[in-house]
């Protein structure tokens, strides 16, 4: 007993070293903050389409699996993000819903002409405040709301290939089937 | 000299003057006071080190709206802010509460003060508790004071 007592620095050693090794993993993001809402019900948001067109209720999304994407013109990596997005809904047979926050309509529309629309619908969000309720923090985000209507899922940043092909895809499969 | 030095020092002020412009307050100044203190204790979830009472960010801009918004329409302070952690979570809270995912923040330091004062107060204990250390033996009181003769 009194010699696995010599032994407590090295173990609080090990653990101290096993706690830097994760914190520092470069592929970590210290800045990425879980969503408050996974699991929680979406929060209710009716937005104008683009050009007084369809928008988006989410009370008319309920008993589907529904990806919702938030962007904007004036965001960088949304553009980045963009070709992906554009095969998204073939590759994961659910609809893609896109949200333009913050951004003066023309100027969406400009971005959509240029790249490609490849959103099921488009609401408009001009004052950020659907945004604020789903607790984004910066575009582009993605979520996933089940058939139930609650968020399951967040992506902060542009959603990667592998994002897709090893999260999303697999979350939306097992969504659909429950 | 003294103009570089005037323009750094509004360079650096700035920000943190300007952060809170005149078209948010409140009229009311009791209801702005709070919704200033309120807004001195959340972060801004852009630039994550700053409050959103002194950041620029657009979405800053946007909470502190809120809040005002919130606080105008007769939230108390608890109400106000519990209508943004719901959104963000607790992590916007600059004070972190008391809750089970925090208590290693909050206690950790008595825990690791407690083990430390266990541990030191054990030892010398024990170390109090040896035996007395034995009187020196003639031959030895002798050598000591041939010892000393010699230095001196």
């Amino acid at each position: 007993m009194r010699r696995l007592l010599f032994l407590l620095p090295v173990a609080l050693f090990v653990a101290v070293a096993v706690y830097f090794l994760l914190a520092l993993n470069p592929n970590r993001d210290p800045q990425l903050l879980p969503s408050a809402l996974i699991d929680k019900p979406a929060p209710a948001f009716q937005l104008a389409g683009l050009d007084g067109g369809q928008g988006i209720a989410l009370a008319a999304l309920k008993g589907q699996v529904v990806v919702v994407n938030f962007f904007a013109s004036w965001c960088e990596p949304c553009r980045d993000e963009h070709p992906l997005l554009m095969g998204l809904e073939k590759q994961i047979g659910v609809p893609v819903y896109g949200i333009a926050y913050k951004d003066k309509q023309p100027d969406t529309e400009r971005f959509l002409k240029q790249l490609g629309d490849p959103y099921h619908a488009i609401g408009v969000d001009e004052s950020g405040r659907t945004a604020i309720d789903f607790g984004v923090y910066g575009v582009p985000e993605t979520y996933v709301i089940d058939k139930e209507g609650r968020i399951r899922k967040r992506f902060v940043g542009p959603l990667s290939e592998r994002q897709v092909t090893r999260e999303l895809l697999p979350l939306v499969q097992q969504l659909q089937h429950s | 000299m003294k103009a570089i030095l005037a323009l750094l020092a509004f360079l650096l002020l700035a920000p943190a003057a300007f952060a809170v412009e005149p078209s948010e307050r409140l009229s009311d100044p009791a209801l702005e006071a709070r919704a200033r203190t309120l807004s001195e204790e959340l972060r801004c979830v852009v630039c994550q080190n700053e409050t959103i009472d002194e950041s620029g960010a657009p979405l800053a801009h946007d909470l502190r709206v809120l809040l005002r918004e919130r606080i105008a329409a007769g939230d108390t302070d608890a109400q106000a802010v519990k209508y943004i952690t719901d959104r963000y979570g607790d992590f916007v809270l600059l004070k972190p509460p008391v809750v089970p995912a925090t208590y290693l923040l909050w206690f950790g330091p008595i825990i690791v003060l407690l083990l430390a004062g266990g541990g030191a107060s054990i030892y010398l204990r024990k170390r109090k508790a040896a035996a007395p250390v034995a009187p020196l033996s003639d031959a030895e009181a002798r050598r000591i004071e041939r010892l000393i003769e010699e230095e001196n």
